[in-house]
């Protein structure tokens, strides 16, 4: 099943401290790849915590990991994910002249590997 | 290896040794002005050339957050001013709130070799000494926001009077300012805790205080004369810009009682006429009273027409004029020490304020008895940019051009003024005391404002023209601290000033009562809050001369 | 002046403590450390009142044991490095320097310099965080304040696209929620506090009042919210729309006219998001339309330690806050033309600057390859993807632990470092230093370029 959701990267504590710790190490590389989906999407798409999946934007592709958000805390419709390599895997290079690429409000196609 | 130089033939004008442009030679060894020179000195020809001493600002506002703010907010004008770099100097931009690269340089192609940044809210001292740094050429110094201080109303709430002068003391040393700046005094608390209002009188209670504007005013007069600092406190008045603010501005000044004050941009706090009703020139009273009392010194803070950017700690000002087309508008709360208003603006010839307040700015230049204590400005960029100071100058010193100027202007306000009657002209030597010699007065800067033995080596240069405009707009020479900067109106090297400052002695035990004040209402550390010495690089501490001693 | 007590402890180890030290992990720049270093060691062992982020900055920051330069991969000496990376930087016709948000102001203004000497461009990290609020800055201004006065005076606090809680720990309880003021003598319980965000973060807790908006939909709520506070119609959509309601709104209008002193602090959730600087624009203009009622200030929650720094270092030297272009020997502005992501995925620069930043894992990947094809100059810390792939890579002490400096909070306070302890890295400042020294020389002949 393919699903089209809207991927919010963001800061989390565990990127913080890892990203001192280093970029290069495997801590930093396993809290970027792991990806919050709200439960309900989750059960539609079969998926359980742990499972990979794979995020599809115009520009790339990633694969992530998924753990459950409870539907109160992240709605429907959205992944949210640590910034990082990942993220910037699937990000549109075009800033629409702002200088900013839309790094926030990506379209991705969800699937289960 | 000393470096001399030697400029011969010149007519010079030097106010304060009494030289009025008799033709003789300056001379100049390892940055100050010598008796004589070897006979190796570099030699400038000036026949048919005018020498001055480097002229002095003494009231503008260059460097620092406010000023970065007013930077940021106005690419449109940068666009339109480019300020390129030359193999010698840096690049920038202009507009009437210029890069401080492009201030600094700017200001030395107009024969300016000090300029003194007039609002600074302490807690953002290091900022401002970081651009003046990057301000090139020019020395320079800042005046200390204190007027609204939280922790000095408490000390005067308190009735705690040398308690107060000592931290005043405190505040100018721990962050290497030049004098005290009042603004607005009282106005800070009612614009960020009632609401956006704004002080009406002198008189009236400062909420949370039980003190008034007058007392504060009073209390820092008297701090600056016992403390004996250089500068007297630099004043900016309540009610400014409202018709009716004589009353305000004559209140005030009366309350120095013969001691020591400035009156900053007196211009903007001379208007008649009726509380709320249009405005009309008060000049009469005002600088009636100037003349009549030594102990006064003002900077006009003349408007010029064209762009312009109000620029001030008077919140409720900038406020007041944001209100009038809506434009966009900066405020900056700074705690427990100011407030800070950003408005882009431009004084417009039909526009009967704008016109009435260039004609009052002319009236008082015109009525002023005593040039040493009515000094030019134009509280840049406030009322114009420092660019437009030739210009002003040739309005002073050429009454053809100005009633040819006159007659371009809104009619209605001319009328409300005595501007067509005034029929003088300056000097030469008048515009050098104005320019020069008068803020080196009194700013209290002995080596500044003139050329006799031991002054500051800091000259410009001009070539004589009918066209004084033309004539002041590109000085041929500058020389800085003894150094050939410009040189037939091209820059011969960059150059760094350096930050004059004062150290007044107070009791350091007055930290012990200021600490626990800023662990309960500050944001940042008391131990991180004075500003060390590094932030100085070049400087220059001027001393002050404390009463008791 | 450092105020360092130096004791031998039990363990006869060599101890100092120093006070007052100054944390840049995040905009928050809390400057009221107590850190306790370990001189034997070169590390810091203890931070008394860094938050959980700031404990990690100050624990990972150690003596790495790297070459301090290293030139297409090989080990080589600091003036080696100089040499090169000023040779890179002469021999390029688009050089472009970026990063510059973990240095201090003095090595800022050293990386402009380098720049306005070669005519090459500048730009900060802020391009890619709240460079849309440094141009909605200069569109519609801004109504402003520090945290002090914040902490002294706010009753209503709105946070809007913004997780402080994991991004800047301590702003609530520092600056802007919990702590005391001097008009809020009960802390939080004289405040109330305002959450709108498209998701529940651990920030959510703290609030108040929650709302939750629809991706994508912060402009239109700000938008309504102005418009509801002249008095004017919205769309009776709005809810279907935005997620949130018409009562949520009328609410929040009135608390916001009613307040004694309000703050609307804002997040990337409104600069990285459909709309960019219109939203950011938006949320200023609403600050400053509530002054017509009562006092109310907005203020971007800055990210990285000295953003704010490299804000008003390139602003106060070109005019311009970020996104500037030396080519014609005077400083452009261009936002879209002269930002680095753009300039890196047109494929354009051909040789790059990055310092204290990593770009290569950050930017779209378009831009990243076309980094990957150019010489790049790095400078940082740590190793990144960045100065992975760096013909020239140097090793910097970092700021704050290992050097002095200044540093400008979110509002835009400056503050002085206290460094801890020495480091064998030199500084990024001595490094641009000698790489600006070496680059005037390499164009002394050059009077056209130097003149432009
Ligand atoms: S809030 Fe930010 S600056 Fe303060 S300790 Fe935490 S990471 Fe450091
Ligand atoms: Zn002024």
């Amino acid at each position: 099943m393919v699903e089209t959701m809207i991927l919010v990267p963001g800061r989390s504590q565990k990127q913080g401290t890892s990203l001192v710790a280093g970029k290069l190490k495997d801590e930093y590389k396993r809290v970027t790849s792991t990806a919050e989906l709200n439960e309900k999407d989750m059960r539609r798409l079969k998926l359980k915590d742990g499972d990979k999946i794979r995020l599809k934007s115009d520009v790339g592709q990633t694969v992530v990991t998924c753990i459950a958000k409870k539907d109160a805390d992240l709605p429907s419709g959205m992944i949210f994910i640590p910034y990082g390599p990942p993220s910037s895997e699937l990000m549109a290079h075009d800033t629409a002249g702002s200088g900013m690429p839309l790094s926030k409000h990506m379209e991705v196609k969800v699937s289960k590997v | 290896m000393s470096s001399e130089l030697k400029i011969v033939n010149g007519r010079v004008y030097d106010p304060k040794n009494n030289i009025d442009g008799k033709v003789q030679d300056v001379y100049v060894r390892d940055g100050k002005i010598v008796e004589s020179v070897s006979s190796s000195a570099t030699k400038i020809d000036a026949h048919g050339m005018v020498v001055m001493p480097g002229a002095v600002d003494i009231h503008c506002h260059i460097a620092g957050p406010k000023v970065n703010l007013a930077r940021k907010l106005q690419p449109e004008d940068h666009r339109l001013d480019v300020h390129p770099k030359t193999a010698v100097t840096r690049s920038g931009t202009g507009g009437v709130v210029p890069s401080t690269f492009a201030t600094g340089y700017r200001y030395a192609t107009m024969g300016y070799t000090t300029a003194m940044e007039a609002a600074v809210p302490p807690i953002t001292a290091r900022h401002v000494l970081e651009e003046l740094d990057d301000t090139p050429v020019i020395d320079k110094g800042f005046y200390v926001l204190l007027g609204n201080n939280a922790f000095l109303y408490k000390l005067l709430k308190e009735g705690r009077k040398k308690e107060f002068q000592e931290a005043v003391a405190w505040w100018i040393d721990s962050v290497h300012g030049y004098a005290l700046k009042l603004v607005n005094p009282g106005s800070d608390e009612l614009w960020k805790g009632r609401k956006n209002a704004n002080i009406t009188d002198v008189n009236e209670k400062i909420d949370h205080y039980d003190i008034t504007p007058m007392h504060v005013i009073e209390s820092f007069i008297e701090a600056a004369d016992e403390l004996g600092l250089p500068h007297p406190p630099h004043i900016h008045c309540n009610n400014l810009g409202h018709s009716g603010n004589i009353s305000t501005t004559l209140d005030t000044m009366k309350a120095a009682e013969g001691r020591r004050v400035h009156m900053a941009h007196i211009q903007f706090h001379s208007f008649g006429g009726e509380i709320n009703k249009n405005a009309v020139s008060g000049v009469k009273p005002i600088i009636d009273f100037i003349n009549a009392n030594e102990n006064i010194t003002t900077d006009v803070g003349q408007v010029m027409f064209g762009k312009a950017t109000a620029m001030t700690a008077d919140a409720p000002l900038a406020w007041m004029l944001r209100n009038v087309k809506f434009n966009k508008w900066v405020n900056a709360d700074t705690e427990c020490e100011s407030g800070c208003g950003i408005i882009p603006f431009s004084y417009q010839e039909s526009v009967y304020t704008h016109a009435l307040q260039w004609a009052m700015g002319l009236e008082l230049f015109l009525m002023s008895k005593d040039p040493w204590r009515v000094l030019l400005s134009t509280d840049h960029p406030n009322g114009g940019s420092f660019m437009s100071y030739p210009k002003l100058i040739k309005l002073l010193m050429d009454s053809a051009y100005r009633k040819e100027a006159i007659e371009h202007v809104n009619q209605k306000a001319i009328n409300k003024t005595v501007l067509r009657e005034l029929t003088r002209e300056y000097t030469l030597s008048e515009i050098a005391i104005i320019t020069r010699a008068g803020p080196a007065r009194a700013l209290g800067l002995e080596n500044k404002g003139h050329l006799g033995r031991g002054a500051d080596a800091d000259i410009t240069i001009y070539t004589e023209e009918e066209d004084k405009e033309q004539m002041f707009n590109a000085p041929r020479y500058v020389i800085k601290d003894g150094v050939l900067v410009i040189k037939d109106h091209e820059f011969a090297t960059d150059h760094k000033g350096k930050i004059l400052h004062c150290k007044p002695g107070y009791n350091a035990d007055i930290a012990d009562e200021i600490e626990p004040f800023f662990e309960d209402y500050y944001s940042v550390k008391f131990s991180n809050y004075a500003v060390s010495e590094d932030y100085l690089h070049h400087h220059e501490v001027i001393p002050t001369h404390p009463k008791d001693s | 002046m450092v105020e360092a007590t130096q004791t031998k402890s039990k363990e006869s180890k060599n101890i100092k403590i120093v006070k007052d030290a100054t944390c840049t992990f995040c905009g928050c720049v809390c400057d009221d450390m107590e850190l306790t270093v370990d001189l034997d060691e070169h590390r810091i062992t203890k931070a008394k009142k860094a938050c959980v982020l700031g404990r990690a900055w100050f624990y990972e920051h150690t003596i790495d044991d790297r070459p301090v330069v290293l030139i297409d991969g090989k080990e080589a000496t600091l003036e080696e490095g100089i040499e090169t990376a000023a040779q890179v930087l002469v021999d390029a016709k688009f050089p472009i320097t970026y990063g510059l948000s973990d240095s201090t102001c003095e090595a800022q203004r050293v990386a402009v310099e380098i720049m306005d000497i070669i005519n090459g461009s500048i730009d900060t990290t802020t391009s890619v965080c709240h460079g849309p609020s440094g141009m909605a800055f200069q569109g519609v201004g801004e109504s402003t304040a520090t945290l002090g006065e914040i902490k002294n005076r706010a009753d209503l606090v709105i946070y809007w696209g913004g997780n402080p809680a994991e991004s800047h720990p301590r702003h609530f309880t520092k600056y802007a929620v919990t702590p005391k003021g001097m008009y809020i003598p009960n802390g939080k319980k004289d405040r109330t506090v305002v959450l709108v965000d498209v998701r529940r973060t651990p920030s959510t807790p703290l609030a108040d009042i929650f709302v939750l908006i629809k991706p994508g939909k912060d402009f239109e709520v700000l938008w309504a919210l102005r418009a509801l506070v002249k008095g004017k119609k919205i769309s009776e959509n709005i809810e279907k729309d935005t997620g949130v309601s018409r009562e949520v709104l009328d609410d929040l209008v009135s608390r916001m006219k009613n307040a004694q002193y309000g703050v609307l602090f804002f997040g990337m959730g409104l600069t990285m998001t459909r709309g960019r600087h219109f939203n950011s624009g938006a949320i200023l203009s609403l600050a400053s339309d509530l002054n017509e009622f009562t006092h109310f200030v907005a203020k971007p929650v800055r990210g990285h330690g000295n953003v704010t720094g490299a804000d008003n270092v390139v602003s106060w030297q070109t005019g311009y806050p970020f996104g500037v272009n030396f080519n014609r020997g005077f400083p452009r502005f261009n936002p879209g033309e002269f930002t680095t992501t753009d300039v890196f995925s047109r494929g354009e620069a051909d040789a790059a600057m990055i310092i204290a930043s990593d770009p290569a894992s950050n930017f779209p990947k378009k831009a990243i390859e076309h980094m990957k094809k150019i010489p790049i100059i790095s400078l940082d810390a740590k190793d990144t993807c960045t100065s992975k792939i760096a013909k020239v890579r140097f090793a910097v002490a970092t700021y704050g632990i290992n050097t002095g400096g200044t540093v400008y909070r979110m509002d835009d306070v400056p503050i002085s470092l206290r460094p801890a302890f020495d480091s064998p890295f030199p500084s990024d400042q001595e490094v641009l230093e000698g790489i600006r020294n070496r680059v005037k020389e390499l164009l002394k002949g050059d009077k056209a370029r130097l003149a432009a």
